[in-house]
C-alpha cells in the first residue's frame, strides 16, 4: 500500500503530480527543490522482498528519506520515486538485477518533505540456497560530476 | 591426527598480538583439541593457504567473506561485540584542503594492504571524482607508516582503519586532520570455521559467547581488545558478504 503525498507533510514550495508506478498504482506526489546532501561517510542500506516490498532499512535510510521506520516497512520501494526519474530506468534496474546481474545508477530520490537527494545506489539480488530470495540496495555518496552529468541526460528519456 | 589450524586476519593490532596466542591456548584447554596458530604476514600468504585447505579456524576480514564462506564452506562462529570496522580519510593538517570533494586527481594516497578499509576509504574518496585509475596508491606495511607518509609530504591523502587511527600517538593525530570517517556499522570482523571443525560447531559457539563470564576468558578477550563475543548467525553473515558485494563494485 501506497499513500498519496499530504501537503502538510511537506517543507517549502511545492509542485503537484500523479506518477504512475508498478503494477498500475498511481501516487499524488507533492515535491520541492529542496536537495539534501548526502551525509559523508554512509551508506543508506535498504532490502525489499521480491515484490519490491520493503522488509529492512538502515539508520541512514529513516533519517534520509524523512519517514519512521515503521512507515517505510511493507511500504514499495517506490515509496522514493521521484517524478524526475525516467521509469526507463527503472525498468534496466529490475531487467539487470532479474538476469543475475549487479544494477549500479545514480538515482533521485524523493524524501517524505518532498525534498531530494541524490545516491549512487548498487542494487544485487540476495541468492539463498540458489534461490532468489530477496533484493538488497546500498547507496553512496555520488561524485557531483556525474549527477550533474544524470541532470542533463534523464529529462531526455521520458 | 593433524592439530586444527587457526589463523588471524593479518590486519590485526601488533598490540593484540599476543592475546590472540592467550585466545588460542584458551581455546585449547577449553575444547580439548590441539590447535596450532599460524600468523600469516600477508594476506596473499594466508588466501594460499586457505586454498590449499590448511585452515580450520580464521579471524577473518570481512573481505575475505565470501570466499571463505561461498567458495570454501566456512560457517560463521562470533564477532566482537560492539566492534566495527571503519575507515577514515586523513590529510596533513598543513593541507590545504578541508573536504574530500576539494581532493584533485593525481594525488597519492597512501594506505595498507587491508581490503575492506582500503574498500571503504576509496568509496569515500568517489564523491571527488577519484578511482583507482586517477590517483597513485602508496601502500605501506602499517597505519604509523601510513600516518609518517602524510607528516612527511610523500602522501597526500591517508586511508586509516578507524580503530588503528585512534591508536596513533598524541603527537602523530594533532598533526593530522580527519576528512571523513565512514559510520557504516555492519562491516566487521567474524571468527570463522572450516568444515573440519563443522559438528562442533555449537559446542565452540556456546564456549565463545560465555568466554566474558569466567575471570581467565575475561583477561584474555581484554588482551583482544574487547569485551564480549557475540553470535553471528548464518543470515547476518550472507547479508553482510552481499553488502561487500555491493560495495565492491
Amino acid at each position: 500500500m501506497i499513500r498519496d503525498m499530504k501537503p502538510e507533510d511537506i517543507v517549502g514550495d511545492y509542485k503537484e503530480t500523479i506518477l504512475g508506478l508498478y503494477g498500475s498504482i498511481t501516487r499524488v506526489i507533492l515535491y520541492t527543490d529542496i536537495e539534501t546532501p548526502f551525509p559523508e561517510g554512509r551508506l543508506i542500506v535498504s532490502t525489499t522482498d521480491k515484490d519490491g516490498i520493503i522488509t529492512h532499512v538502515n539508520k541512514a535510510f529513516v533519517e534520509m528519506s524523512g519517514y519512521a521506520e515503521d512507515e517505510l516497512l511493507g511500504s514499495p520501494h517506490s515509496i522514493l520515486r521521484h517524478p524526475d526519474m525516467p521509469s526507463v530506468a527503472f525498468k534496466d534496474l529490475w531487467d539487470t538485477v532479474n538476469s543475475g546481474k549487479h544494477w549500479q545508477g545514480y538515482v533521485k530520490n524523493l524524501r517524505k518533505d518532498g525534498g531530494y537527494y541524490w545516491v549512487k545506489a548498487t542494487v544485487i539480488s540476495n541468492i539463498r540456497q540458489g534461490k532468489v530470495v530477496s533484493y538488497t540496495s546500498v547507496r553512496r555518496k555520488p561524485s557531483r560530476t556525474k549527477v550533474e552529468e544524470c541532470i542533463k541526460l534523464y529529462p531526455t528519456l521520458f | 591426527m593433524m592439530p586444527y589450524q587457526f589463523t588471524v586476519s593479518p590486519d590485526f593490532s601488533p598490540d593484540h598480538l599476543s592475546g590472540w596466542f592467550f585466545f588460542n591456548t584458551w581455546l585449547q584447554r577449553q575444547t580439548g583439541e590441539a590447535i596450532h596458530l599460524e600468523m600469516y604476514n600477508s594476506f596473499q600468504s594466508q588466501r594460499e593457504a586457505i586454498q590449499r585447505n590448511e585452515v580450520d579456524l580464521i579471524y577473518a576480514n570481512p573481505f575475505d567473506a565470501a570466499m571463505l564462506v561461498r567458495e570454501k564452506g566456512f560457517l560463521p562462529l562470533v564477532k566482537a561485540n560492539d566492534v566495527s570496522d571503519e575507515a577514515i580519510i586523513a590529510v596533513s593538517l598543513d593541507s590545504a584542503v578541508d573536504k574530500v570533494t576539494r581532493l584533485m586527481p593525481g594525488i597519492t594516497v597512501a594506505v595498507t594492504e587491508d581490503p575492506d578499509v582500503r574498500m571503504m576509504g576509496m568509496i569515500m574518496l568517489e564523491p571527488a571524482d577519484l578511482n583507482a585509475d586517477n590517483i597513485k596508491i602508496t601502500v605501506c606495511g602499517s597505519y604509523v607508516l601510513v600516518a609518517k607518509h602524510l607528516l612527511q609530504g610523500n602522501a597526500d591523502v591517508g586511508i586509516f582503519l578507524a580503530e588503528a587511527y585512534d591508536d596513533l600517538s598524541n603527537i602523530t593525530k594533532s598533526k593530522l586532520k580527519i576528512l571523513v570517517q565512514s559510520q557504516i556499522s555492519v562491516i566487521h570482523h567474524s571468527l570463522m570455521m572450516g568444515s573440519r571443525l563443522a559438528d562442533k560447531r555449537d559446542d565452540i559457539q556456546n564456549l565463545l559467547v560465555t568466554m566474558n563470564q569466567d575471570e581467565k576468558g575475561g583477561k584474555v578477550l581484554k588482551s583482544l581488545g574487547f569485551d564480549a563475543w557475540i553470535k553471528v548467525e548464518d543470515e547476518e553473515m550472507e547479508f553482510m558478504i552481499d553488502l561487500m558485494d555491493t560495495l565492491a563494485i
